[in-house]
């Protein structure tokens, strides 16, 4: 009997809070339906979600604005696993309300792929991937380029040891293209640099996994930097999304350095963050939305680089005394003569054809 | 010597990353010698991950960011033990609900608590632990092997797994038994949790376990259900995840790196291999995952 009342009352306990669950979920959608904007826009995170203060806070942060500068509607989700993508963007094309459907992350491709061949009058934007579809626009970066800034920042920063050896490190997110090529345009702006000087360099590199879960795995993150740092690395470059700050907190406890990406990242921990490689994917989501309310969207890819800003280095009070003004002056240089065609940077799409 | 230097520091990165796994397979450990299948060990380190994060946020210390930790563990275990000890639910499905609920109760709690889907803020070196995890992880070892092994209380929780008949009939009550073992087993997967979000890491993000408590229940069957083997196992697993952190990249034969994605199967492979093998029959406690009812 005793029993008896106990589980009932734990029942309804149980009861209340899924009523209270519901109900919050309930007042969110209810509070961003207003009425009367514009234009309505639908954005699909990739499994980092919008505070991964990384890649997809950058899209987060672009559509927000678009809110606020345009009065426009915003409706964002976040996919939790890959296969939540088809179904999520089925979802906002069959209410033929949004005026555009963002896709976010290379993991999208070919969830974009499809749909956006079911909803012919959908407009479809993905980010960092190619859909050749006259209703999808690609943005996608030269992550190369900027890679190469940062390389030779953290080629130029670190100090060669008793043998003259310079050692800087990599860790990737996920093992796919997209990331090596961050990897390869980073190795080789911190070799350049470094034979520029006359240093011999040694550029280390890992993975911290083959599946979606490496953006999520900042101990893994954390345990692959240490083990750089241990072994001589001064300076390590992270694409890993969330797990960036795995690789923060190893660089503040073995006090070496870390360079950010996509966001930036220099205000995370203060003077061990060299620098951050920025993708504006802030910028690319804006310009894109801001067609589509001037009725002037196309399909097609659209290239972001070094001479549009698309991808950048940062300079900002958290790193400024970080970098001499010798450094940044080179960087610099280095920036006109990309821009300018006069250096080349390998691009890991490139070699693989 | 700079063969040495890299012995010493896979050594420590091998206790590093087994910590949380020891914790995990302990607690697994009581709860399964006492009678009842834990599979949700994944979700109990969620929650007390999340716990340890946010307690050490609010209270600025690390240490209650343990105690965080283990009350919120103790929490999931109750309402995985009302279930599965009260209600007699079936042990597998309701440990794999549960893995499920703590997956969607976090980045839930997250946002209403932090409004972030992705992580709890970060912590500050000084209030994350240095190497506390790593030394309490073997003391709880030594605990529970001399709990089980040398004390009234522990034979019970032993005969409660094998025998629960002969146990009721010496007049000692085997849902108590078990459910005192399924809520240390909760404290101790969520302290499992707080070694990954207040040691390992700075934060607690979404689904950071990265099946942890499945490796935690692997090392548990690879261990035969004792203690020491059982450690044994999870310090095998965290030194071939520290040794594959260190071959990544590095040339074994001719002029290519041995890709990374057959070095990232090696602790997996290990585990299959072991399990297959060299461990012979693994004999689980005789009236494992099967409910108690008084006569």
């Amino acid at each position: 009997m005793k029993t008896n009342s106990w589980l009932k009352w734990a029942s309804q306990m149980l009861l209340f809070s899924l009523i209270a669950v519901v109900t919050q979920i309930a007042f969110v959608q209810d509070s961003v339906a207003a009425q009367n904007q514009k234009m309505k826009i639908a954005l699909v995170l990739d499994k980092g979600g919008k505070d991964d203060k990384s890649f997809n806070s950058a899209a987060y942060q672009g559509v927000m604005r678009v809110k606020r500068e345009m009065n426009s509607f915003v409706k964002y989700v976040e996919a939790t696993d890959d296969n939540a993508f088809e179904a999520l963007l089925r979802a906002f094309s069959q209410k033929k309300t949004f005026d555009l459907v963002i896709s976010i992350g290379v993991s999208q491709v070919d969830s974009v792929k499809k749909v956006a061949a079911l909803f012919p009058d959908q407009k479809f934007a993905i980010v960092d991937g190619i859909v050749d579809a006259p209703n999808v626009r690609s943005l996608v970066f030269q992550e190369h380029e900027g890679s190469f800034l940062v390389g030779a920042i953290a080629g130029l920063t670190a100090s060669p040891d008793s043998s003259g050896l310079i050692k800087v490190g990599f860790i990737g997110g996920m093992d796919i293209p997209l990331i090596r090529r961050f990897e390869l345009g980073f190795a080789a702006g911190a070799e350049a640099e470094a034979k520029r000087n006359h240093h011999r360099i040694k550029v280390i590199s890992n993975y911290i996994g083959i599946t979606a879960d490496s953006w999520n795995n900042p101990a893994k993150a954390k345990e692959l930097a240490m083990a750089q740092y241990d072994s001589g690395v001064q300076v390590i470059f992270s694409a890993a999304g969330a797990s960036n700050s795995g690789l923060f907190d190893a660089a503040e406890e073995k006090k070496k350095f870390a360079i950010g990406v996509d966001s930036n990242q220099d205000w995370v921990k203060p003077g061990r963050i060299l620098t951050s490689m920025v993708k504006r994917v802030d910028e690319a989501v804006f310009q894109t939305c801001k067609d589509v309310s001037e009725a002037k969207f196309k399909g097609g890819a659209v290239h972001y680089g070094l001479a549009d800003q698309g991808v950048d280095y940062t300079l900002d009070e958290y790193n400024r005394s970080l970098l001499t003004p010798a450094v940044v002056a080179r960087v610099e240089e280095i920036k006109k003569e990309i821009i300018s065609g006069k250096l080349q940077v390998p691009d890991y799409y490139k070699k693989r054809k | 010597m700079e063969f040495l230097a890299s012995g010493v520091q896979i050594f420590e990165s091998t206790l590093r990353v087994s910590t949380p796994l020891l914790f995990a397979a302990l607690g697994g450990l009581l709860s399964e010698r006492s009678g009842v299948v834990n599979i949700a060990l994944e979700g109990m380190m969620l929650i007390g991950g999340f716990g340890a994060a946010a307690v050490a946020l609010s209270t600025q210390s690390p240490v209650a960011g343990a105690f965080g930790a283990i009350f919120c563990g103790a929490l999931f275990a109750i309402l995985y033990g009302l279930f599965v000890i009260e209600l007699k639910a079936d042990q597998i499905v309701a440990g794999t609900a549960f893995n499920m609920l703590a997956a969607g109760v976090t980045p839930f709690l997250m946002k209403v608590f932090y409004d972030s889907s992705t992580s709890t803020p970060s912590l500050p070196l000084e209030l994350r632990f240095q190497q506390g995890p790593v030394w309490i992880s073997w003391v709880c070892l030594g605990l529970v092997w001399a709990w089980l092994k040398y004390t009234p209380s522990g034979l019970w929780v032993r005969i409660a797994g094998e025998h629960p008949e002969a146990l009721d009939s010496a007049g000692i009550r085997v849902k108590r038994v078990r459910w005192i073992s399924v809520i240390l087993s909760g404290c101790l997967a969520g302290l499992g949790g707080a070694s990954l979000s207040i040691f390992l890491a700075s934060s607690f993000s979404r689904n950071m376990t990265a099946g942890r408590g499945f490796m935690a229940l692997a090392a548990l069957i690879f261990g035969k259900w004792k203690p020491v083997p059982t450690a044994i196992a999870c310090l095998l697993f965290g030194f071939f995840d520290a040794l594959q952190i260190r071959l990544q990249g590095v040339v074994l034969w001719g002029s290519e790196p041995v890709p990374v994605q057959f070095i990232q199967v090696l602790p997996y492979l290990v585990t299959v291999l072991v399990l297959a093998g060299v461990v012979g029959q693994s004999k689980a406690p005789r009236s494992l995952g099967v409910p108690f009812q008084a006569n």
